[in-house]
């Protein structure tokens, strides 16, 4: 916590004890955050679990139902009025019959200073549809050009949510191509995603979102870490649990009538128990991927083959 | 521009009148100008309407206050063409609703009530527009007769009494989010026109329609922009009228505007 003596400089997003709810439903069950100006954060999380909600109030288009929040230290109404920060909507906010470069001009007007309106459309990739109209645009064209509108102010945070949804590859990847150039500047972005691959891949530090709760919060490596390890599968009739346990590396054993499943951090090390020293047959070993320690961290209900991952300790 | 993030803010300012901006107005200009039917509908067919009725040689010379009939006529139109007008630019409200870009526009520094004003600006010169085609298209007919200042009086009072109907038109389109408003709007504005006396006369109607006519939104304004040409006696009603109708019209799309930009 910072002190009087020594001044801190306000961080790019702060959030402390940000509840909302709608009605009876809690989108957002209380969230402490603290974004430091610079990074790359990814909000990782499945649908419905409170993603959209966080960055409505972060862009103070709702008003939280107890915490707060602040953007550079100031109140997100205000820094969206200073153009601070800014932010690529999931879908929709755009006029069909306008074309790409009048969208970002009529945008750039509402700002007192905004980035030369040809420089934008350069730098998110769509010179080449500049005079289309927005009708005819693809899906991914129209984030890019939600994009180019988003680097108007030059804000210094910017919020993307679920920017490469219903896109195909090329256009996803065309879409971080554009986003990752950008960032190089030193711009704090955070980005909502389902996509694991994508938090992996373009975000420095991972913040795991489930039911309106953080449930894990660090860099992109520890949520890796998280994911490591195999599954090896056998058919093994009366098999020996415990000795199965005392393998090195085994996170967790199950046994169902003649098969068994293990979890492990060397599989290599299973196999070769289970071919000398057991009668298994039918050896599968598969990588356990991202996905599944994502599953794991952000499912409702959560078994006990997920409190494996040990989560909470992995990531603080 | 430096590469270290930037934490100063005071060297950022909030913009001048709320984001209005007459290039946006120019922008709304050139969107609405793409849309070939309304502007087919607020020029086309009130100049068409004038042709019509306005040019009968059985009437159209007749005297009428200080000027004729084709003039009366020709001020009828105009100000149909005008509240249509307004009333469409008030109404892509609707469009902008359903689209998302409203909501786009809640995270750039424009201030809702700057939003308004750009609206209000460009159906004023959509208004404009819908007048002088009328006014010009008649002139060129040499039918309509009245003293050069009436043209400039006339216009006048359509043009401002027209804003009347940019309310209406933001009042409908927050109401009903649907890309269907123009028609609903246009039936409106037929009926407000029969009932205001722009295209029958209200003498012609029967005694209860005819009272319950001068209760309509157009009534006022028809009997004020038609004063400067027919003279003779004022009515405080029209006054009434049309006042009663801007605060009902005004009140409604605030408060639908207010539920609209709500954070909830």
């Amino acid at each position: 916590m910072s002190t009087r003596s020594e001044p801190r400089a306000p961080a790019a997003l702060e959030l402390i004890g940000v509840r909302k709810h709608f009605g009876d439903v809690q989108a957002v069950r209380g969230i402490d955050l603290r974004i430091e100006p610079g990074e790359i954060v990814a909000f990782l999380g499945p649908n419905g679990a409170g993603k959209t909600t966080t960055i409505d109030m972060m862009l103070g288009l709702s008003v939280p139902s107890a915490g707060t929040i602040h953007v550079y230290g100031l109140d997100p109404l205000d820094a969206v009025r200073q153009g601070l920060v800014s932010a690529v909507m999931q879908s929709g906010g755009l006029l069909k019959d306008l074309t790409v470069a009048e969208t970002v001009a009529y945008t750039a007007h509402l700002f007192v200073s905004a980035r030369p309106v040809e420089e934008v459309i350069e730098r998110a990739g769509i010179s080449s549809i500049a005079d289309r109209l927005v009708a005819k645009c693809s899906g991914g064209e129209q984030q890019r050009l939600r994009f180019a509108m988003a680097l108007l102010p030059d804000p210094d945070l910017l919020l993307l949510d679920e920017p490469t949804q219903g896109m195909d590859v090329e256009g996803r990847r065309a879409f971080w191509r554009a986003i990752r150039h950008d960032a190089e500047a030193g711009r704090t972005i955070v980005f909502a995603t389902h996509y694991l691959d994508e938090a992996d891949a373009y975000a420095d530090r991972v913040v795991l979102i489930r039911q309106g709760e953080i449930v894990a919060d660090g860099s992109a490596a520890e949520v890796k870490a998280l994911a490591s390890g195999r599954s090896v599968r056998a058919t093994l009739i009366d098999a020996n649990e415990a000795a199965l346990r005392a393998l090195p590396g085994v996170e967790h054993v199950e046994v169902h009538a003649n098969n068994i499943m293990l979890h492990c951090g060397d599989s290599d090390a299973v196999a070769r128990y289970l071919l000398t020293e057991t009668d298994a047959k039918d050896i599968e070993i598969t990588a356990r991927a991202l996905e599944d320690a994502f599953v794991a961290l952000t499912s409702a209900q959560r078994s006990t083959q997920d409190s494996a991952l040990h989560s909470d300790e992995v990531l603080r | 521009m430096s590469s270290a993030p930037t934490v100063v803010t005071s060297t950022r300012d909030f913009p001048r009148f709320g984001g209005f901006k007459p290039a946006i107005v120019r922008l709304e200009i050139r969107r609405q100008l793409r849309n070939r039917r309304t502007v087919f509908f607020t020029v086309a067919f009130p100049v068409f309407f004038f042709l019509i009725f306005g040019l009968n040689n059985a009437y159209a010379s007749d005297r009428i206050g200080r000027g004729n009939q084709s003039a009366f006529i020709m001020i009828s139109m105009a100000l149909y063409g005008a509240v249509l007008a307004t009333s469409n630019g008030g109404a892509t409200v609707s469009v902008e609703r359903l689209s998302g870009w409203s909501r786009q526009l809640r995270i750039t520094p424009l201030q809702p009530s700057a939003y308004i004003a750009i609206k209000m600006a460009t159906s004023l010169v959509f208004g404009l527009v819908a007048i002088l085609s009328v006014y010009i298209a008649a002139a060129l007919t040499h039918k309509p007769s009245m003293p050069l200042g009436l043209w400039f009086a006339t216009g006048a009072t359509i043009w401002i009494g027209s804003l009347l109907f940019a309310a209406f038109g933001l009042f409908i389109g927050y109401l009903l989010p649907s890309e269907n408003v123009m028609q609903l709007i246009g039936f409106a504005l037929m009926l407000f026109s029969f009932g205001g006396g722009l295209f029958i006369p209200l003498s012609q109607f029967s005694h209860p329609l005819r009272v319950l006519a001068t209760y309509t939104p157009l009534y006022g304004l028809n009997q004020l922009v038609h004063y400067p040409l027919v003279q003779g006696a004022f009515n405080w009603s029209w006054i009434l009228n049309l006042v009663s109708w801007l605060i009902i019209f005004t009140v409604g799309a605030t408060w639908r505007f207010r539920k609209d930009t709500a954070r909830v």
